[in-house]
């Protein structure tokens, strides 16, 4: 209806000076923004069908294409910005739930950057990566209680099993289904070349994908999709995925659009049926529910691989991790209100859930007030920037981090938040094949096999200037940590000082 | 020898590699300059439509037709097996166009000669442009042992 | 300003020196010897902490735990007294002797008690005697204002004070003393007034430490160890590495070794390489108390019933030589501190990185002074 036309938050802008008219634009675009004009023979662009997704400005070989924010505005007002105003635009003329995808994107504070890391000075000696060895080796599970020997006096090798990682850094959950096939193959290669694990997400295992078990941690969410005995003994551990940063309290939904030949094939359901994971998991109503589920899992792996529960962070999440720590889980992944999604209504994604920062800190110290940290290794994700947010990260606590947005960026993702359109540009959130196919897994595996390495060495170098050549011994060692513009209630739930104390 | 290798699995159909091609072979230094306002003429052809699509160029045979055929001994192998061309001797007769089984012989823009992808090593790139300006690896310069 | 150890939650890093000297046949020896070793060393200290820990020194009281205990008041001492009684059988008190000297000055009252728990009390804690005894002086040192007891264990005693350890040694009339194991502490903090208690050796039990280092795992280990129930407040790395020492050794019953593999872990690439069963050994040690890994540079003496354990952050980024003539060991931070009483040595060596190197009493010895 014309009353609910709302002009185009980005425009595109050609440099009409550099425009050699090479159509590629043209061809690259799914959303179909640019245009040859015959008549005038030159190039156009609709911005309203424009997602902001900057495959055109990346592949243009002049360089003639950029996209901005649009200057055109309602009203200037701090309380209605133009985001209230346009929202509510929308739903009055569809009456329908606003979707949005990826982290949450609004102004909240971002707690990672209110931290700051020390370095050695005088009483004690920096350490150069370079020259000395620096390790970064992770290994995730359950410590055992208590030293057992045997008659002649031998220690008995009693640790419950566990997963080794090259450094403390796993791609977070992402299905087949949500994200491509070659998306996937991307992961899976970088995570076995880096000596660490990708997750299947609730999606199930493609067959192609069985032999980088090793390199796999394969998920059991409320769906079951995909979920057999081989899928659960394919990887080296099981995630139950109990909920999801970007979307606490609520399921999945992929469209029958999406169930389609393979991914059809891998989640075991007829082709055209929405795929719909429940808000709960319907086994599981309370914590002894949850332990149930543990058990079973770990019956059908005999007792082989660990298992791992995935959390949304929210309000009482120390109480919960608590709990879990109890049910015979090995390790707790706990996923902050930044975390990624390819679908979710907007409303729940920008306003349920606490940050990673702070739900780390509360849930370390409390298992640590309960004697009970070494029982589970915590894993934490939901906007995992950069080297400094997982040395950070470390330091208040964490074993592990996830990363997932920062993994589909290195794969090609320029945040354009429209996944729930599947008509990705860049191949990744997408099921149609032409799209599919622009993501070659062979760059798409070195580019994230260079991000880890890159992270990691800058791991190192933070590291060495503490003084400190083990990740083992930066972890929790929040006294490496300051604050800056916190208040003393931020750093007391941090568990860290403020700068200048 | 080394050859430039199209992968159809990859193939985006973008045609950049075309553009690439034509802007290396043109001398100048501004993509710009050298292609605005100018219908390409690249050695370089994407076949195909949005679903399969491949780029072709000179094989660079091993039993070159378009060697054996030329009647002004324009066309030659040099010592790294790259059928290259002079354009000196080139009389414009067009047989290697009729005899090349890939299409990958073309007139040159003012049809006085022929031209040839020569793997851009008599150009200022020095390496295939288009594979350096492939978006997706669909096209790759390397040596496949037979 | 200056805090005093522990206090405001202030950290207090501290480089030092450290001396040790051990009769492996049980000699005692006079307290003599380790003032002059560790007065060679003095630059290494800046007069803000000194201390001593002998073992075998009190064969008259070898099966009681002898308590030192600072009072700030008589009060306190009243106080912590009234404790005492509560909780164990009081076999002797007496002051510590001590000699007035200008270098040494504003000391508390030092007090020394050879105690038994008492066995009700004991039978009702349900606690094996030795933690009865930690739990006990926890209590005093963390809930008895102006109360501290620096030195707990049984034949063994720790002397400390504020000061250059050489004067610390005088003022303690440590000539008066003989033991088969001495060790010495020369200490250079960094922010403090000068607190009594934070002089090293610190003590638990017959464990003692001194240590010559800054810990750069402080945190993880202190926030790792917190949760066996120990309560980090004097905030040094001696106090924790103390700690950590009582849970590897009395509560998970590791042995020497396995403890140094612990907190001077080898190389993740050098465990790979080891052959087995030693690398799956270490494997696991390595991976079961990951939090207890100890980094930065460190050097220390442990001191225990019959031994002396020395050991280095596994980069060796202290430096520490170990002396041996005949049935002699010393170990100290410079060459100098060993020839000074020993020109003559066997042998003289600058252990590895990690590698500890123990000192136990011959079998004979060991049955002399328990």
């Amino acid at each position: 209806m014309v009353r609910d036309y709302l002009y185009p938050e980005y425009e595109v802008v050609r440099d009409r000076d550099k425009c050699i008219a090479c159509r590629v634009c043209e061809r690259q675009c799914a959303n179909e923004v640019h245009r040859y004009d015959e008549e005038l023979e030159k190039m156009t662009a609709d911005s309203s069908k424009c997602v902001n997704c900057h495959r055109c400005v990346c592949l243009c070989p002049t360089h003639a294409l950029k996209i901005v924010k649009s200057d055109h505005t309602f009203k200037v007002n701090a309380n209605w910005t133009n985001e209230a105003i346009s929202d509510v635009i929308r739903q009055a003329g569809t009456g329908a739930t606003l979707l949005a995808s990826m982290g949450n994107p609004q102004e909240y504070p971002v707690y990672w950057d209110k931290m700051l890391i020390n370095a050695s000075q005088v009483t004690n000696p920096s350490i150069d990566p370079l020259r000395e060895p620096m390790e970064t080796r992770t290994y995730l599970g359950k410590k055992p209680h208590k030293i057992e020997r045997d008659k002649k006096g031998d220690i008995v090798p009693n640790t419950p099993p566990r997963i080794e990682l090259s450094t403390p850094i796993m791609f977070s959950a992402m299905s087949y289904g949500s994200i491509s096939y070659n998306a996937h193959a991307s992961l899976a290669r970088a995570a076995q070349e880096l000596g660490i694990l990708y997750n299947t997400g609730e999606g199930g295992l493609h067959k192609d994908f069985y032999k980088y078990g090793p390199n796999t941690i394969v998920q059991v969410a409320s769906g079951r999709f995909g979920v057999y005995e081989d899928y659960l003994n394919a990887g080296a551990a099981i995630e139950i995925k109990m909920g999801q940063g970007a979307k606490p309290g609520i399921g999945g939904h992929l469209p029958g659009a999406k169930i389609v030949g393979d991914i059809s094939r891998t989640r075991m359901i007829p082709e055209g049926t929405d795929a719909i994971s429940p808000a709960p998991h319907h086994d599981i109503y309370s914590i002894e529910d949850l332990r149930q589920l543990v058990f079973s899992l770990k019956e059908a792996c005999d007792y082989k691989k660990p298992v791992i529960v995935k959390i949304a962070a929210v309000h009482n999440v120390a109480a919960i991790a608590s709990g879990i720590a109890r049910s015979g889980a090995d390790i707790i992944a706990i996923d902050g209100y930044r975390g990624g999604t390819g679908a979710a209504p907007k409303r729940i994604r920008d306003n349920v859930g606490i940050p990673i920062e702070l739900a780390l800190a509360s849930v370390d110290q409390r298992l640590r007030d309960e004697g009970i940290r070494g029982d589970v290794s915590v894993v934490v994700g939901g906007s995992i920037r950069n080297s400094a947010d997982i040395v950070k990260a470390i330091a208040l606590g964490a074993d592990a981090v996830y990363i997932a947005t920062s993994a589909l960026l290195a794969l090609g993702c320029h945040l354009c938040r429209s996944c729930q359109a599947g008509k990705c540009n860049w191949g990744i959130a997408t099921q149609v094949p032409e799209l599919v196919r622009r993501l070659n897994p062979d760059d798409g595996a070195e580019r994230l096999v260079n991000l880890v390495n890159a992270w990691t060495h800058e791991i190192k170098e933070m590291m060495g200037g503490m003084g400190i050549n083990s990740i083992e011994a930066l972890r929790g060692n929040r006294l490496m940590l300051r604050g800056i513009g916190l208040n003393e209630k931020e750093l007391e739930i941090l568990g860290i000082k403020h700068a200048g104390e | 020898m080394k050859r430039v290798y199209a992968k159809e699995e990859w193939c985006l159909g973008c045609h950049l590699c075309e553009y690439q091609c034509a802007f290396a072979n043109s001398g100048l230094k501004n993509m710009v300059y050298a292609l605005k306002g100018k219908k390409i003429n690249p050695r370089i052809q994407v076949e195909g439509d949005n679903k399969i699509s491949l780029a072709v160029q000179c094989r660079h045979c091993d039993e070159p037709l378009c060697v054996y055929g030329c009647i002004s001994g324009a066309l030659s192998k040099d010592e790294n097996g790259t059928v290259v061309i002079d354009t000196e001797k080139c009389v414009g007769c067009f047989t290697c166009i009729l005899s090349c089984p890939y299409g990958a012989i073309m007139p040159s823009d003012d049809h006085k000669a022929v031209q040839k992808c020569q793997l851009c090593l008599n150009n200022s790139v020095g390496e295939p442009a288009c594979v350096k300006g492939c978006p997706n690896r669909a096209l790759v310069y390397e040596e496949i042992p037979d | 300003m200056l805090y005093k150890e522990g206090e405001n939650g202030n950290r207090i890093p501290s480089g030092c020196a450290i001396s040790g000297i051990f009769s492996k046949s049980g000699k005692r020896i006079n307290g003599e010897d380790i003032i002059k070793s560790i007065s060679v060393m003095h630059d290494r200290s800046n007069g803000l902490g000194g201390g001593f820990a002998g073992y075998g020194i009190y064969p008259e009281y070898k099966r009681q735990y002898a308590f030192h205990v600072f009072y700030d008041s008589n009060d306190a001492k009243e106080v912590c007294e009234r404790y005492l009684d509560r909780h164990f059988d009081v076999i002797n008190l007496s002051k510590i002797p001590i000699t007035r000297i200008p270098e040494i000055k504003d000391e508390p009252l030092i007090w020394r008690y050879f105690v038994d728990p008492l066995p009700t009390k004991l039978a009702a804690s349900q606690l094996d005697e030795k933690e009865y005894v930690v739990r006990c002086v926890n209590k005093i040192n963390t809930q008895l204002d102006g109360c501290y007891v620096f030195s707990c264990g049984k034949n063994m005693g720790v002397f400390k004070a504020v000061g250059y350890p050489e004067d610390v040694g005088r003022f303690y009339r440590l000539n008066e003393y003989e033991g088969y194991c001495w060790t010495a502490h020369g200490r250079y903090p960094t922010n403090t007034p000068g607190w009594w208690g934070g002089a090293h050796p610190f003590a638990m039990l017959d464990y003692s430490i001194v240590h010559n280092g800054e810990i750069s795992s402080y945190d993880a280990n202190r926030r790792f160890i917190e949760m066996y129930g120990y309560k980090c407040s004097l905030l040094t790395d001696t106090e924790v590495i103390t700690y950590i020492t009582d849970y590897l050794l009395r509560k998970q019953g590791l042995t020497l070794e396995e403890m140094a593999s612990v907190v001077a872990a080898p190389f993740w690439s050098t465990i790979e390489h080891m052959e087995e069963p030693k690398r799956s050994r270490l494997l696991y040690l390595r991976n079961t108390f990951a939090s207890l890994l100890i980094t930065g540079p460190f050097s220390i003496l442990l001191g225990f019933t019959g031994g002396m354990m020395a050991l280095n952050d596994r980069l060796k980024l202290r430096s520490m030589v170990v002396g041996e003539k005949s049935d002699m060991v010393y170990i100290a931070s410079e060459e100098c501190a060993i020839r000074v009483v020993q020109p003559d040595l066997d042998k003289i060596w600058a252990p590895r990185g990690g590698e500890p190197v123990i000192v136990k009493l011959n079998e004979e010895a060991m049955g002399g002074i328990m």
